[in-house]
């Protein structure tokens, strides 16, 4: 179980149970250790409180629950109490000041893709050539000989065999060969 | 609202030469075999209403706009004015660049729902001072 006392610190308590199986003497016995321990989060990690309504870029959901920058700045209270007047007052850099402190990412900056997928294609080149190579050192190191079979004398032994006793003659193989001349067609 | 003109540009039949596009309003999301269909004025006069409220508030302004983002539906001008007009009140100048950026985001591929809706509200965005996303530069990444 896990318990977050958010509002107060980040102090979070870590119920852990640990199962010792004893070795043979004490076969029949198993101790279940309960440890408690006392988690002290250092204030600068972040710990997102769900129970809360959250930011997010969302192109469905333009506007969003709570602004992006909830702890204003002196100077930021300062824009938002401008912002309470007429808006003609404001310069171009206040307003998209403003903008900035309700929303983390723009459309456009929702919209736009990375280069991610460069990354993912040529790692999945490298591992597949690092893989032929693995491939290449098995085929030379690991396996042995070819059968004798496959050597051109063999070979040739098995097709003049296989002219002989006339395999597929009427569309395959013996019919390719030309038993007047003894030369393929 | 824009849905009509939807169907006409996909067969083509739209007309570039009209200084003002023809988009009828559409019907609600809704089709029921039965009862009611509520016209398109209907719809646009209730949205209006509902963003017109003096005392409305910020949770209203969020839900409102997001629930109409979330229609197969360009809103019409005037329903964005209104709601321009509630983000003033609510001295919110945020939310009202969000709501343009929101609106050409609906319009997908028609790129010319954009720029007339610019058209139609230029005088709502001069008098309260709303600029537009391309004039503070974030409609580019």
């Amino acid at each position: 179980q896990h318990t977050l006392e958010g509002n107060r610190d980040h102090t979070a308590v870590i119920h852990i149970c640990l199962s010792i199986y004893l070795d043979r003497y004490f076969q029949t016995l198993y101790s279940s250790l309960t440890v408690v321990v006392l988690v002290h989060l250092s204030s600068d990690v972040d710990v997102i409180d769900c129970s809360v309504p959250q930011y997010n870029n969302r192109l469905d959901t333009p506007l969003p629950d709570v602004p992006f920058v909830r702890n204003l700045s002196a100077e930021q209270k300062k824009l938002k109490e401008k912002e309470k007047g007429s808006w003609t007052q404001l310069t171009k850099e206040e307003k998209l000041a403003l903008y900035r402190l309700t929303h983390e990412l723009s459309y456009a900056e929702m919209r736009q893709g990375s280069k991610e997928w460069m990354t993912v294609l040529g790692g999945i080149f490298i591992f597949l050539g690092f893989t032929g190579l693995l491939v290449w050192w098995q085929r030379v190191y690991v396996y042995g000989d070819v059968p004798h079979t496959l050597s051109e004398e063999s070979v040739a032994q098995q097709t003049q065999r296989m002219i002989d006793m006339r395999v597929n003659p009427v569309h395959g193989f013996s019919h390719k060969w030309d038993y007047e001349k003894k030369q393929w067609k | 609202m824009f849905r009509a003109a939807l169907r006409l540009s996909v067969s083509g039949a739209r007309s570039l030469t009209r200084s003002r596009p023809q988009y009828t309003a559409s019907v609600a999301a809704r089709s029921y075999s039965h009862g009611k269909q509520e016209t398109d004025e209907e719809f646009d006069a209730r949205w209006v209403t509902y963003f017109n409220k003096p005392d409305i508030d910020a949770w209203e302004l969020r839900k409102g706009m997001n629930t109409l983002i979330g229609y197969d539906l360009v809103p019409e001008p005037k329903i964005l004015e209104a709601a321009l007009r509630a983000c003033r009140r609510l001295n919110d100048l945020a939310s009202a660049i969000r709501i343009l950026e929101a609106v050409k985001d609906k319009s997908g591929p028609h790129k010319e729902i954009y720029p007339y809706v610019l058209q139609e509200l230029r005088p709502t965005l001069s008098e309260l001072g709303i600029p537009t996303p391309e004039e503070l530069g974030i409609d580019k990444a």
